[in-house]
């Protein structure tokens, strides 16, 4: 038996929200797909290769781009991204 | 507990000879004033009193905040209206209305220290007595839990045993800031959860600290937060680097940092415990989990957590904290993002210009020896190899230069596919004369044992490619 039984909590003691993805759309026919480079190396050929292969299918494509890969994306671009696409493709590594 | 609300209430224990000087007195004060003596250690002192209180557990000590024995109180209505410690006879007197009492015991005897201030009872009594002030959640564990083991069943720990977060402990830990408990000190990655002292100090608890390391590990915290120290990245990236922590300044000295045999290696409870504190708030507060966002292909025991001290012993060197400017006789961290470690052998130099020729090579290895302009590095001159530049009269500055000098090399022997290796850098470098590392890339701090010709490299991080956003940082601590 332990004399001290009480601890605290040392975690920022925020519960997660489970929230359902959205569906995915049924077509990407008529709407553009947003395309994230988050600043890795080589990210870019990538993107750059994944547009091609979009735009040969007759989808329109909407570059973006994180300032750098060690930091979070800026809340604008997130909201930017948001509101002008509903369809995101990211470049997530080298 | 039952506090008369009117008479005497006398503080005393055994231990204290002015206690036992005045014994006579307060059996005269228990006999003829129904005075009620708390006592704090031995429940039969003093001999033959019958208002007498088993304080052994110190609550009536600690809700009268006493700090003296022997306390005389007297109280009215439930209210202290009159208090005074030791024997001074006139005031007892006084207080009691007797003039005659203590009248064959000298006039003044100091008292003794009660028991709630030995070390680390006043933290004790108040979590058990008192409000904590702690707003963090409280957990309670089943009565045959092992602390330790709900520590680990709740994700808490780095695998290693952490040291359970009690209020007791907590409060200890607190001590070591004047800052408040419920100040934010900041956004934590990668969940940028905001972060208090008071989450600081408990994870100080888990990681080992001592209450006096608190002033650095806040700066630590201060440090990694800067932007440019980007802690979110260093936390995701599949490299090997983590934060490694390098304290500079008296406060080195006073809380007993090791910077000499085995500076970077186990045995010191600060340099074991400060950079470890980080990396559980990064991992309990932040939420930055391997193997969730944590993404290190293999990373490293730096990971736990590195940390040492500069050898400041010789005033011809400047330590690496002024040298980033940080004014003399202050004390400051210097984070780095980096790995652990690389040992470098040179038995042979003994001119300062083969020696720096020397180093230049094995610091050419860093992430790859044909990758330049792409990482940083500290480099840890042990004092043999430190004696060599010494000896020459080669100071920070001198040393810093030389090797900037030393760390290039034609560019046709590093592109890609040169000898043979397809790693390398672009071939439009081929004609350049290329250097390893970026003007400040990297970073010279002096400790080790005096004996061996070693001194140790610690390799940065591959995000230096993106160097003006991800450097080292410097801050002062504030004490």
């Amino acid at each position: 038996m332990h004399p001290s039984q009480r601890l605290r909590d040392p975690t920022a003691e925020t519960g997660s929200t489970r929230r359902s993805r959205l569906a995915p759309p049924p077509t990407l026919t008529g709407q553009p797909v947003a395309l994230l480079d988050i600043g890795k190396s080589r990210g870019n050929e990538f993107i750059d290769r994944i547009e091609q292969r979009f735009t040969e299918r007759g989808i329109t494509t909407r570059r973006y781009k994180k300032p750098s890969n060690s930091r979070v994306a800026p809340t604008e671009l997130l909201q930017r991204i948001a509101v002008e696409s509903k369809v995101v493709v990211i470049a997530l590594s080298d | 507990m039952n506090t008369p609300a009117d008479g005497l209430l006398v503080f005393a224990k055994r231990d204290c000879p002015t206690c036992t000087l005045i014994e006579p007195v307060l059996q005269t004060l228990d006999r003829e004033y129904q005075a009620t003596v708390v006592t704090q250690d031995d429940p039969s002192f003093p001999a033959n009193v019958t208002h007498r209180v088993d304080d052994t557990g110190l609550e009536w000590s600690y809700r009268q905040a006493i700090e003296v024995v022997p306390t005389l109180i007297r109280l009215q209505g439930g209210r202290e209206v009159e208090r005074t410690i030791g024997w001074d006879r006139a005031e007892w007197q006084r207080i009691v209305g007797r003039a005659d009492l203590g009248s064959a015991l000298p006039a003044l005897r100091p008292g003794c220290g009660s028991k709630t201030t030995e070390p680390g009872v006043a933290e004790r009594l108040r979590a058990r007595f008192g409000d904590s002030g702690l707003r963090a959640r409280e957990i309670e564990l089943g009565e045959y839990d092992d602390p330790i083991e709900a520590c680990y069943a709740r994700g808490w720990s780095d695998g290693l045993p952490v040291v359970p977060p009690t209020d007791e402990r907590i409060l200890r830990m607190l001590s070591g800031t004047r800052r408040r408990p419920d100040e934010v000190v900041g956004l934590i990655p990668p969940n940028l959860a905001p972060c208090t002292i008071e989450k600081i100090a408990i994870n100080a608890v888990m990681a080992g600290c001592k209450p006096e390391y608190m002033p650095v590990i806040l700066a630590v915290i201060e440090a990694a937060l800067e932007p440019t120290f980007t802690m979110h990245g260093l936390l995701c990236t599949t490299y090997f680097s983590g934060p490694i922590v390098i304290v500079n300044g008296p406060i080195t000295r006073s809380i007993g940092m090791n910077s000499g045999v085995n500076a970077l290696g186990q045995g010191n409870r600060a340099n074991s415990t400060i950079t470890r504190a980080l990396n559980l708030i990064v991992r309990n507060v932040g939420g930055g989990l391997p193997g969730g966002i944590d993404r290190a292909t293999l990373g490293g025991p730096h990971k736990v957590g590195l940390c040492f001290a500069e050898d400041e012993s010789d005033p011809f060197w400047t330590p690496l904290a002024q040298a980033r400017g940080i004014a003399p006789g202050k004390s400051a961290v210097t984070l780095f993002q980096g790995e652990a470690l690389q040992g470098f052998v040179d038995q042979r130099a003994r001119t300062p210009e083969e020696l720096t020729r020397s180093l230049a090579m094995g610091l050419f290895a860093v992430n790859h020896p044909k990758l330049c302009e792409f990482g940083s590095a500290i480099l840890v001159l042990s004092p043999e190899h430190y004696r060599i530049y010494r000896q020459a009269g080669w100071d920070r500055a001198r040393v810093e230069r030389e090797l900037f000098e030393a760390l290039k090399r034609p560019g046709k022997d590093l592109v890609i596919g040169a000898g043979g290796v397809a790693e390398g850098i672009g071939p439009e470098r081929a004609n350049d004369i290329v250097s390893k590392f970026w003007p400040g890339g990297l970073l010279i701090a002096r400790a080790g044992g005096e004996a061996g010709m070693f001194s140790a490299i610690l390799a940065g991080w591959i995000a230096g490619r993106a160097r003006e956003q991800t450097v080292a940082v410097t801050t002062e601590i504030r004490e």
